[in-house]
């Protein structure tokens, strides 16, 4: 691809996921220090920040950039902030890559952290009756995990998945995460234990649906240039952003929503489905596809959606995507690694935090410094995640 | 001695209530697109440059998408029954309007008495009551075992065997 469209990833760092309940600022700080350090940078010569708001932590969290430019000190660097539910890292990734590529700035910090309330997501506080988010808690008790399970049964259904499969992916992710030092969750299970937790949305069981966290994560993004003017000779890169909406109709039921879109009007003209345009639009900006890839971190929300991820980046045709996962394809050593990291299973999920430790964990791939869980001679590799309202949320990254 | 309480619907202009309670949607005039809930500002068919809709009443029977169930009391603003009873929730595909809506399903069914492609109904129950109402909300009934039916007949839970179901 072109070298005038990439930007490089100088900078990681991450606060490790787990549940303390204390600011989300210390954990985005603590992120954005180690990615400066891990750049070799000062804080003042960050030019722009980047933030992904977290809406359950008061007013600091919908100003995260500004929140935690303050926090490291005003430099009088700009800002911006992006919400795009669980896609709002992708948001903040892709505003400092726009910034960066238009020649706007030569580097950039982007920073995510959460803190999270216990027990299921419940909408933000108020009585809206005019908000789908708050409506489908109300009228239908539908939390998160019911769409979850709605799509895993869908799978069952149409492609023969088993409550075996779903667990299977739980015990792949728990083993990929076992020496992560940021994972929440750093235990093995087996399928036993999975298969034997509590039902929480049939079919869908307690090990199966990720936790919610606490966390923080952080990229120092630089032109190319900039990179190698600082001795990064040969940068991890960002090849692709894509955070592109559904195309209508969109026929599958999507939280928080109530119904689809009718497709009566749409003359059977085919689309090919939200999560797999979310991959389309990635693949077709970084000029590859997914044959090209090494590793991928897909949005494991629950051990069943995992299964949907792989077949819509691309890994497998649909429906045999429990084939690849039989085969261990999908397991480090394996022919195509899927969340190396151990995905949400390992960490839950930290919303604002989430897309950007995805790339994390790519770019320490990439480097080859992901310890235990390294992915041999990984070059490519792709994040995939959606957030709620119709956020598409994909990154591509090359050495 | 028992009052009988109001009842009322949970949310104003969703439903029809009456004999044959039904969901009410949008028609957009110009490229016949339903919207649930309805639509009143512009078509969301992007090629559709409508902003006039019929209010229409959605189709009362469809069949089920997929399903699921909610183990846990799920949180405020949900009014949970206490003590909490597991309920069902199916997505339920409408053939003429060619779009699926969410429900829950009545009382008294559970995952084992229900299948993708099973045949429901719209009918109208309390989602929750305080001292003076009874709050109406729409559900979905099977329609696959006795018409009346809840829990449902042996047949159902047969069918759900020959499927993909795997350890349900």
């Amino acid at each position: 691809m072109d070298r005038d469209r990439q930007v490089a990833v100088l900078g990681i760092g991450m606060h490790p996921w787990g549940k303390w309940g204390r600011n989300f600022v210390e954990y985005g700080l603590a992120a954005a220090r180690a990615a400066l350090a891990d750049a070799g940078l000062s804080w003042g010569e960050i030019q722009f920040v980047s933030g992904a708001d977290t809406i359950r932590n008061g007013y600091p969290g919908f100003v995260s950039a500004a929140t935690f430019a303050q926090a490291l000190g005003w430099s009088g660097a700009r800002v911006a902030s992006s919400y795009a539910a669980c896609a709002s890292g992708a948001s903040a990734i892709g505003a400092a890559r726009a910034q960066i590529l238009a020649g706007l700035c030569d580097v950039a910090l982007v920073v995510g952290a959460d803190t999270t309330p216990k027990g299921f997501f419940a909408p933000v506080g108020g009585e809206r009756r005019d908000d789908p988010d708050w409506l489908r808690f109300h009228l239908l008790g539908a939390t998160n995990p019911t769409y979850f399970a709605l799509y895993a049964r869908r799978r069952m259904e149409l492609f023969g998945a088993t409550e075996q499969d779903f667990a299977s992916v739980k015990v792949k992710n728990a083993r990929h995460g076992l020496d992560n030092p940021n994972a929440r969750y750093r235990a093995a299970v087996t399928a036993e234990e999975v298969l034997a937790s509590p039902m929480v949305a049939d079919p869908l069981r307690l090990l199966e649906i990720c936790a919610t966290s606490d966390g923080g994560a952080a990229l120092v993004l630089s032109s190319v240039e900039f990179a190698e003017r600082h001795g990064s000779r040969s940068p991890v890169t960002i090849r692709a952003v894509s955070t592109v909406t559904p195309q209508f109709p969109q026929t599958v039921i999507e939280m928080p929503n109530f119904a689809t879109d009718s497709a009566v009007a749409a003359n059977d003209e085919l689309h090919p489905g939200f999560r797999r345009s979310i991959a389309l639009a990635a693949y077709e900006e970084a000029g590859i596809g997914p044959e090209d890839l090494d590793v991928a971190e897909v949005y494991d929300l629950s051990s069943a959606l995992e299964l949907d991820w792989c077949e819509d980046i691309g890994l497998c045709k649909e429906g045999e995507a429990e084939r690849m996962l039989r085969d261990g394809d999908t397991a480090v050593g394996g022919r195509i690694p899927v969340n190396p990291s151990g995905g949400l299973a390992c960490f839950g999920e930290a919303i604002p935090a989430q897309a950007i430790a995805q790339v994390c964990e790519l770019a320490w791939q990439l480097r080859g410094e992901a310890a235990a869980r390294q992915v041999q001679g990984a070059r490519v590799g792709l994040a995939a995640n959606q957030g709620l309202f119709g956020h598409g949320s994909s990154v591509v990254v090359a050495r | 001695m028992t009052t009988v309480k109001d009842r009322v619907p949970a949310i104003e202009g969703w439903f029809s209530t009456g004999d044959s309670p039904a969901l009410i949607g949008s028609r957009c005039r110009s490229c016949g697109t339903y919207a649930f809930p309805r639509e009143t500002l512009y078509c969301r068919n992007p090629v559709c440059d409508g902003t006039e809709f019929d209010e229409v009443s959605l189709s009362r029977r469809g069949r089920v998408w997929s399903y699921t169930d909610a183990c846990y009391k799920p949180p405020p603003p949900y009014v949970a029954a206490d003590p909490f009873v597991s309920f069902c929730i199916a997505a339920v595909e409408l053939a003429e309007e060619k779009m699926v809506v969410m429900g829950q399903v009545v009382a008294g069914v559970t995952v084992d008495d229900l299948a993708v492609g099973d045949e429901v109904e719209l009918v109208l129950d309390v989602l929750y009551e305080d001292e003076d109402h009874e709050y109406l909300v729409w559900k979905w009934r099977p329609l696959t075992g006795e018409l009346q039916g809840s829990p449902l007949a042996g047949e159902v839970g047969a069918r759900n065997g020959t499927g993909a179901a795997g350890g349900v």
